[in-house]
This record gives structure tokens, C-alpha cells and sequence, in this order.
């Protein structure tokens, strides 16, 4: 964060690049500051406290405070339409094995569908580059101090991640099961991990990311035997807390259960590209 | 803590209605929180007092004005009060609750000078 305007901007960065190295304030003399946030951070400003001995008003606002992400949020949701990108939002705490499922997912699909990683963490590119290795496309957001993605970090990184038309887009979200919730990236859906080890009350503990998601995967279903861990009773939190939520068992280290995530990409992928082929349809009708 | 986030676009917005407007001070800001919006009001305050330090709100009161959550049970086919998203229908007891207010996040009105 900015010790002297107390903005977080400056610490987002894509692929080791400052995504928004500067920005404005209005000072308090209405003068317009734009400062530059680069590595040190240091720097100084002025802005005047004279009083102004003026009479106060009100001014309606009436905004939504996430106007602007919701901005951002709608112009990816309409370039993924547009190329018939089927982008998914994995959330989930960290250490729930979403990168383990990301490797074991491409490994499935390479060769035949297009597909593009971001991955958002605080700090480090480890999770890019594993998912680099495998040859597939990443981009390694760092948040900095920030503990979720928003939907302008997606856009700058799809700038340079350049994906395909029909490809698949997989964003990791920071692992965290709060913030998250709130900010559309623009995606087709959010995809919940919840790992077996983490106990059947994370829904009911965390209920807004469980609402939020369209799916639920119950990660690391290997180690059932080593666990006591009521598969009955988790489902039913989730449930209780979004009745919709669809459900699978997996194990993205053994392979278990993958058939059934795989079957519901593609058929997820293929309502995304007949919704761009109806579209593309209607254009081409001719006025009558 | 994505309060911290909330509250820099909120100092966003203000200066955004500062140019169009023409006020350079704000002495007061009121947000209205749903009940059932992802936000804690104290964690709210602390990120913007910070967040608004040096800038044209700085000082400013914050006023946080709390709207009641509700919910379509669709066993009833009626609105019910909903204090938080897992809670139980208040006619029937059941879960098929569908959030239908209590989730906004807006600005509302600005004091300025």
C-alpha cells in the first residue's frame, strides 16, 4: 500500500511488470496530483489544508462502489463471447491442490483444446511457471498486499497472454476463501475447490464463495480412508447454502474422478461456442 | 481484507464526482452496506481513514447506513428477512432461500464544501 495516499495501487504486477505504476488525486486545494508509484516507494507530495471557509451541500452519488470493476468485468465477459472463451474463476483456500488440478487438467486437454492459464498469488511466479512447463500458456499475476483479482488485473493479463479463439481460460484466484467472492473477473463461472482435509463446514464458515461458485469439486478424495470426513454432510452445507451448486468428488494427484470435470468443461465450452455461433448467426440476418 | 480495495474505489468515485462537481473538500460520506454484501462495517472504516488520509476526504465522517437483507423462499413463495445468507426461512424453517436484497455496496451521498 501507498504509505502517503493510502492507495494499493503500485503493487500489482504481471508477469514481474507494475501493472498501474501511477495514478491521480484531487487535493484538497482541488489541485489534480498524478503520482508515479515505482520501486522505492518513497516519495512526497504536497496537498493544502487551508480552510476554505465555504458552505457545505450534499451531493447524490448513488454508485455502486464496484462500478468500475464490474466495468472491467463486463468488457472480459464480452471478449470471452466474442472468441467463444470459456474463462473460469477457481477459488478456493490455499492448498486446496487447484494448481495440481491445473496440470492434471491440461495434461488431459493438451493437444486438443486451446488453453491459457492466469495465475494470481501475493508474491512469487512458482505456480506460472509450473504450469509453463507443461508447455501451456501462463501469466503470473502478483497482487502485493492485494488478497484477491480484479477484473482489470485479468485484462491486463490477457493483453499478454494473447489466447486463441475457442480456447479455455483458467484463472487461479488467490487462494482465499473470502474476497474473492466479490469481484467479477468477468468469467463464465467460479469453480469452488474444497479439499477433504479441510473439514465439512468450509460452506457454512465461508457461505458467499459457496453461493457464488456454480461448482463445487471436493479435492484430494485419496486420502478418505486416512480421514474422518462426512462426504454426506459437507455436500449438504453446500447445499444449504446455494441449492444449485453441482458437486463432484476428485483427486487431482491420482487422477480419480477426473472423467466427470473434464466431460463438464466440454460441455460448458460447447454452450459457450453455440451461444457465440447463435450470435454470429443473428448478425449475419438480413433487414427485412 | 478487500475493504481496503472497496474503500480506494470508493476514494476513486469521490474524485471522479469532484471533477464533474467542483467541491474540493468532503466532510462526510454515507455508503450503503447490504446486510448480506461481503463487508465488514470496522474493517470498512479503518481502510478508509486510511485509505482518504491527504486526499480532498481526509477527515471525512463516514456514515455507513446498514440495508436489511431479504430473501425469496421458494417453499413459501414469499420474501422473508434474511440476517446473513445461511439463514433459515422464518415461515417454514427450510433453506430455499434466494438472497433478493441486502447485497448492494453504493455510495450514496457526499457532504461537500
Amino acid at each position: 500500500m501507498c504509505t502517503t495516499c493510502g492507495c494499493g495501487r503500485g503493487e500489482v504486477t504481471i508477469d514481474g511488470q507494475d501493472a498501474d505504476a501511477s495514478h491521480e488525486h484531487v487535493g484538497a486545494d482541488g489541485m489534480v496530483y498524478r503520482h508515479v508509484h515505482q520501486h522505492p516507494r518513497k516519495h512526497s507530495h504536497e496537498h493544502s489544508h487551508a480552510p476554505e471557509g465555504t458552505q457545505a451541500r450534499w451531493v447524490q452519488i448513488g454508485r455502486d462502489i464496484l462500478a468500475k470493476n464490474n466495468m472491467f468485468a463486463a468488457a472480459n465477459r464480452e471478449s470471452f463471447e466474442q472468441h467463444a472463451v470459456l474463462a473460469l474463476n477457481l477459488v478456493s483456500s490455499p492448498g486446496s491442490g487447484k494448481t495440481t488440478l491445473l496440470l492434471r487438467t491440461i495434461a488431459a486437454l493438451q493437444g486438443k483444446t486451446p488453453l491459457g492459464v492466469i495465475e494470481g498469488d501475493q508474491q512469487t511466479s512458482l505456480d506460472a511457471e509450473r504450469i509453463r512447463a507443461t508447455g501451456a500458456a501462463a501469466i503470473q499475476i502478483n497482487t502485493g498486499k492485494g488478497c484477491h483479482l480484479d477484473a482489470q488485473n485479468v485484462q491486463q493479463a490477457l493483453a499478454v497472454l494473447a489466447l486463441p479463439q475457442d480456447a479455455l481460460l483458467f484463472i487461479e484466484n488467490v487462494g482465499n476463501l473470502v474476497c474473492p467472492a466479490e469481484f467479477d473477473l468477468g468469467e463464465a463461472c467460479k469453480v469452488v475447490i474444497l479439499s477433504v482435509t479441510e473439514g465439512e463446514d468450509k460452506p457454512l464458515k465461508y457461505p458467499d464463495m459457496f453461493l457464488a461458485s456454480r461448482l463445487m469439486l471436493l479435492n484430494k478424495c485419496d486420502l478418505l480412508p486416512h480421514l474422518d470426513f462426512d462426504m454426506q454432510r459437507v455436500i449438504e452445507n453446500a447445499h444449504r447454502v446455494n441449492p444449485a451448486i453441482e458437486v463432484m468428488q476428485i483427486s487431482a494427484s491420482s487422477g480419480a474422478g477426473m472423467g466427470p470435470w473434464l466431460s463438464w468443461l466440454a460441455r460448458e465450452h460447447a454452450a459457450v461456442r453455440a451461444r457465440r455461433a447463435e450470435n454470429c448467426n443473428a448478425f449475419k440476418q438480413p433487414f427485412l | 481484507m478487500h475493504e481496503m480495495s472497496l474503500a480506494e474505489n470508493v476514494l476513486q468515485i469521490i474524485e471522479d464526482a469532484a471533477r464533474a462537481d467542483g467541491f474540493h473538500r468532503v466532510r462526510k460520506v454515507i455508503l450503503e452496506i447490504g446486510q448480506l454484501a461481503v463487508v465488514e462495517p470496522d474493517a470498512m472504516r479503518f481502510c478508509f481513514d486510511a485509505v482518504v488520509r491527504d486526499s480532498l476526504a481526509d477527515r471525512a465522517i463516514l456514515e455507513i447506513v446498514e440495508i436489511p437483507g431479504s430473501g425469496w423462499c421458494m417453499n413459501c413463495a414469499a420474501t422473508v428477512p434474511m440476517s446473513d445468507i445461511i439463514t433459515a426461512c422464518s415461515l417454514c424453517g427450510g433453506y430455499s432461500l434466494q438472497a433478493t436484497g441486502g447485497k448492494e455496496m453504493k455510495l450514496r451521498a457526499l457532504e461537500v464544501e
